[in-house]
Formats: C-alpha cells, sequence, structure tokens
C-alpha cells in the first residue's frame, strides 16, 4: 500500500496534492482497496463553484459499496477530472496519478494544518486494520 | 415459503426470558375494558351460508361486467387473455413478498427483467425499472429524480394541467415541505405551447402526459426542445397501451417516461393494486428509483439475472439515496409481461387501434345528439370531452337506471369545465353498447 510523502490526508481517507495555491484531490490507495472495484464516478461540483472545506465534491461506487469525497480544505474548483467518470477502474489502478478527481483554488492556506502527513495517515490506517 | 407458528413451547421461553409469568400478565398494561371486549357478532352460519351472503354483498356493487362502462380517467377496462391469470397464479410466483436472493429466484428475477425489457420496447426508452406502485407515485419519484439530476439546484417543476390530477396532487404531497415551486398546472386549457414561458433556469423538470388526461394525443416536440435548452429534463407520463398504436415517447427526446400499466392486462379492482411503469434514458439509470433486475453470466458462462446498480438505493447510500422506495409490485409487473408476450406488437395495436375507432365512432354519435357537443377539435386516443346540456352527476343517475356506467365530471378538478364528462371507450364496449349509450344520453337531454 502507497503513502506518498508529497501529499497531505484527511482521516476520510482523501488526498490533496499542494502546488501553489492549487491543491489537486483524490482518494487514496487504502480507500480504493477498502472498496474494491470502482465502477462509477461522478463529481458533483463544477468549475467556478466555491466550496467550503468537509463539503461533497463527488460521487464514488463500488460493487459493494458508495462513498462522498469530501474536499480537505475549502476553495473555488478550478478543474474536473473528465476522463474519470468515463475510465473509474483507474482509482483502483493508479488512485494518486490518473484518477485525481477535483482541483481547486485553495481559499486559506490554514486549513492544511489540520491534515495528517503521510506516516500519521500510514499510522492511522493501520490502526484501523487491527 | 411456509408459515410457521410459535408453539407453546416458543411462547413460554420468550415469556421466561423477559421474566413475565404468561400472556394475561404481558397484557395488564391494556385496560381490562379492552382486552377482551365482547364482540357483537350473529350466530354462526355454514360455509354455503356464507358464500351465498358474501356472493349477494358483491353482487350489490356495480361492476363492469354487469354494466356498460363508459368511465376511463386513468384505470381502463380491458380484455385480458385467460393465460394472465393462470401464469400469475401459479405458486413459484405467488407470494406474499418478492424473493430477490439470485440462488433461488432466477425465475422471478428473469420475469422482472422480461417485463422491464417489454416496457423498453414499448415506450423506446432505454432503462426500466423493476416498477413503482402505481402511475401516480410513478411520476412522484421521477419528479425527486429531476431534483437529484441538478443536485437540488434548480427549484421548479413545471407541471401541465392535462396531467391526471390525482397525479399531481400526489406529486404535491411527495413534495411538502422541500423548498420546490410546482407550476403551470392552475389553467385547465393550458396546452404545450402555453407552458412554454414558465420553463427557465430553475426549471428542473417538466411533466406532460400522453395521451393527456382529456385524452388529446398531443406532440411535444417542441416542449422537449425548449425544456432541453433550458437544461430541464422532459417526463411524459403514458398510457402504455396508447403506444400500441402512438409513436414512442422517446419520439419527443423524453427524459424519463412513467406511466400507469393498469391497461396491460390487471383489473380494475377499485384502484389497485395497479402498475407504476418507470423508465429513463441511459445516463439517468444511476439517479433511479426502485429495483433494477439486469442479465449476466455466472462462474460457468451461464446466463443469469440478479440484481444490479445496488449501490444507489438506500440500504447502501442510506439518507444520501434518490428515492427509499426499493421495492416493486412484481406480481403486477408479471401480469403485465405475460399480457404483452401474449398480445404481441399485433395483437397490441390491434387493441388500440379498436379503442381508437369505438372511440370516435361513440364521439361522432353522441355529437349528433342535441346539446351534447365535443369540447374541441384536438386528435384523441380512446377519451373525449363532450360539453353536456345538463349537469353530469345527473346524467351518470339517469344513465345507471340503464345499468350504464357513465364518464368521468371534469367539474370537480377543473371548475372551468363543469358540465362536461369526460368519456372512455375500449374493446370492451361493443357497437350495441355505444349505441345503447347515445340513447340513454338523448333521453337524459329531453329529461
Amino acid at each position: 500500500m502507497q503513502f506518498p510523502k508529497d501529499l497531505k490526508f484527511t482521516k476520510n481517507d482523501e488526498w490533496i496534492r499542494v502546488e501553489g495555491d492549487q491543491g489537486t484531490i483524490g482518494i487514496t490507495d487504502y480507500a480504493q482497496d477498502q472498496l474494491s472495484d470502482i465502477v462509477f464516478v461522478e463529481m458533483t461540483v463544477a468549475p467556478g463553484e466555491q466550496a467550503a472545506k468537509g463539503a461533497a465534491c463527488a460521487t464514488i461506487e463500488s460493487v459493494k459499496a458508495a462513498a462522498e469525497v469530501f474536499l480537505p480544505v475549502g476553495g473555488t474548483v478550478t478543474r474536473l477530472n473528465e476522463d474519470l467518470p468515463k475510465n473509474p477502474e483507474q482509482v483502483n489502478r493508479d488512485p494518486f496519478g490518473a484518477a485525481w478527481m477535483v482541483q481547486i483554488k485553495i481559499a486559506d492556506p490554514a486549513e492544511l494544518k489540520d491534515l495528517l502527513d503521510a506516516a500519521a495517515y500510514e499510522a492511522y490506517c493501520k490502526e484501523r486494520a487491527t | 415459503m411456509a408459515y410457521i407458528p410459535h408453539t407453546d413451547d416458543d411462547r413460554r421461553d420468550m415469556l421466561a426470558a423477559i421474566g413475565v409469568g404468561s400472556l394475561d400478565d404481558l397484557y395488564q398494561a391494556v385496560p381490562a375494558k379492552y382486552r377482551f371486549p365482547d364482540l357483537d357478532l350473529p350466530e354462526a352460519i355454514s360455509e354455503l351460508e356464507a358464500a351465498s351472503e358474501l356472493q349477494a354483498l358483491s353482487e350489490a356493487n356495480l361492476d363492469v361486467r354487469h354494466n356498460a362502462c363508459f368511465l376511463g380517467a386513468g384505470a381502463y377496462h380491458h380484455f385480458t387473455p385467460s393465460v394472465v391469470d393462470h401464469i400469475l397464479r401459479r405458486n413459484e410466483f405467488y407470494t406474499a413478498y418478492t424473493p430477490y436472493q439470485p440462488e433461488l429466484s432466477q425465475g422471478t428475477l428473469q420475469a422482472i427483467f422480461e417485463y422491464q425489457s417489454l416496457i423498453c420496447n414499448l415506450t423506446g426508452m432505454e432503462v426500466s425499472n423493476a416498477s413503482h406502485y402505481d402511475g401516480a407515485t410513478a411520476l412522484a419519484e421521477a419528479v425527486i429524480l429531476a431534483l437529484n439530476q441538478h443536485r437540488g439546484k434548480r427549484h421548479k417543476i413545471v407541471l401541465s394541467p392535462a396531467v391526471h390530477p390525482h397525479y399531481r396532487q400526489t406529486v404535491r404531497t411527495y413534495m411538502q415541505g422541500m423548498d420546490l415551486k410546482i407550476v403551470g398546472d392552475d389553467d385547465c386549457c393550458r396546452g404545450p405551447e402555453e407552458l412554454l414561458p414558465f420553463i427557465d433556469a430553475d426549471t428542473a423538470m417538466v411533466a406532460v402526459q400522453y395521451p393527456d388526461f382529456f385524452g388529446h394525443i398531443v406532440d411535444f416536440h417542441r416542449l422537449g426542445e425548449v425544456a432541453h435548452a433550458a437544461g430541464a429534463l422532459l417526463c411524459i407520463v403514458v398510457n402504455p397501451l396508447a403506444l400500441g398504436l402512438l409513436r414512442p415517447p422517446s419520439d419527443f427526446d423524453a427524459d424519463v417516461v412513467v406511466g400507469e400499466g393498469q391497461p396491460l392486462g390487471i383489473p380494475l379492482s377499485y384502484g389497485g393494486p395497479y402498475l407504476g411503469l418507470f423508465t429513463t434514458k441511459q445516463e439517468l439509470v444511476r439517479k433511479m428509483a426502485g429495483r433494477l433486475v439486469g442479465e449476466t453470466v455466472d462462474s460457468r458462462g451461464q446466463r443469469g439475472y440478479v440484481l444490479t446498480l445496488t449501490p444507489r438505493e438506500q440500504h447502501i447510500r442510506r439518507e444520501k439515496a434518490t428515492s427509499n422506495i426499493c421495492t416493486n409490485v412484481a406480481l403486477m409487473a408479471l401480469a403485465s409481461a405475460v399480457y404483452l408476450s401474449v398480445m404481441g406488437r399485433q395483437g397490441l395495436r390491434q387493441v388500440a387501434e379498436l379503442c381508437y375507432h369505438k372511440a370516435h365512432y361513440a364521439a361522432a354519435e353522441i355529437g349528433r345528439v342535441p346539446g351534447f357537443r365535443l369540447w374541441n377539435e384536438a386528435e384523441f386516443f380512446n377519451e373525449f370531452v363532450m360539453a353536456c346540456p345538463q349537469p353530469v352527476a345527473e346524467i351518470n343517475e339517469h344513465l345507471l337506471e340503464h345499468e350504464i356506467i357513465g364518464g368521468y365530471d371534469l367539474g370537480a378538478e377543473y371548475p372551468q369545465l363543469a358540465g362536461h364528462m369526460l368519456i372512455a371507450v375500449t374493446e370492451m364496449n361493443s357497437r350495441d353498447e355505444i349505441d345503447d349509450f347515445v340513447a340513454a344520453l338523448e333521453e337524459a337531454a329531453h329529461d
């Protein structure tokens, strides 16, 4: 299982990659593993929309469950991964790369402080596995 | 499935587990005088006597077997081939609840899959669910689908006044307490053109009926274009039997097609159980309520049937599910599937043609009776509106003396249409019946 060092994580199993004021968001390797085969992804926000930390930004369905993806920090939506709904299995194959979901312009960088780093998130996943 | 009652031992164990001595002790909270009240029952009678008493009671009803019926307005008297009932009553199908486990229910699941396929064929739509309770609740579910499709960001539904009044009431009941405007149906005489000004960027869905409540066959091309240009969905409520003859609603680019399946092999039965048809375009399938059966292959490559796309349902998606409806009326869906398969394309068209021609014959004949006048010149299927020389209730009283069930009095639901009768004619109305009906109307006009 992967826990990339350059990302920040939430306890709801989202990740965010911060580049300048841009944040790219997806779900983690642990999350896709728990959900099993992903068969459906739909973004529930649109570019230009402002959304607060914790707002739902996507819906995903696997063969056994449905889940919402929440924004790790608030901001303005700048881009959606338009290819992902056509290839939802990418979430299983490449959760930290091709399966990014939403890009935002981060409103308040201070919110990033509440997120977990890779080591803390890995520990949190281990804790839940036992 | 066997019904196994509790044994005396079971009851003793359960009472012991909760620390109660006897059933009487358990009921102490109920005041004594309500516990075993005296029942004022007549002397016991034999089965023979009971059967004849019940028979006499049922014959006191006004029914379509002993009276000519010209009443429709959403529920229609059609012929059902006897094979429908024979299949329906097989005990493999005739259970109190639908077992969905694919391991033991391939027959039930396949029957529902066949039903879905037939309804898709008939409506021209891409996906059908396993059915809803009736046409009215199917329309309410369509409204919920539209709101979800727009993620709650649109707050308006445009409803045609020619959608069945009870369906419109049901939609309003479902939507109580929601931040939603339901507009367009406050004037009985608004056609599709008059609905156009109501459609805007806040409109989630436009809903119309085909043929409409007054029997009219309306072209919804332009309405569909305008709705889609505004980003709204188009929902068409259909009479599935009419689709044996008419262009399918998919021709109008409908996004959702719902309807009452009762005309397809289901008896009138005082209003139920009926069958709610619900179909959509493929792209809306995940927003669809209800059960959905799909075809697949098992581990040995053999064809099999399973419930599919279940993550959209409430037992998985919880409060975020599109709908909390996840049951269907499997037996009624089966009846309509058997009906459609024995009628076939040709048979269904024949029934629809009979309805059409008999209705047009009746309309022409009634139109010749002084005082009666066809409400308008619009194309109609098997129902039409007649302006009457007397109050409709009085005419219907008179008709009953001739063992004729008259048409629907439009005045109650549409005040502007007081004195107008909605008349339905089906393949069950013989020419003699229609002629007697016309003669009785003539008599009523002279009274």
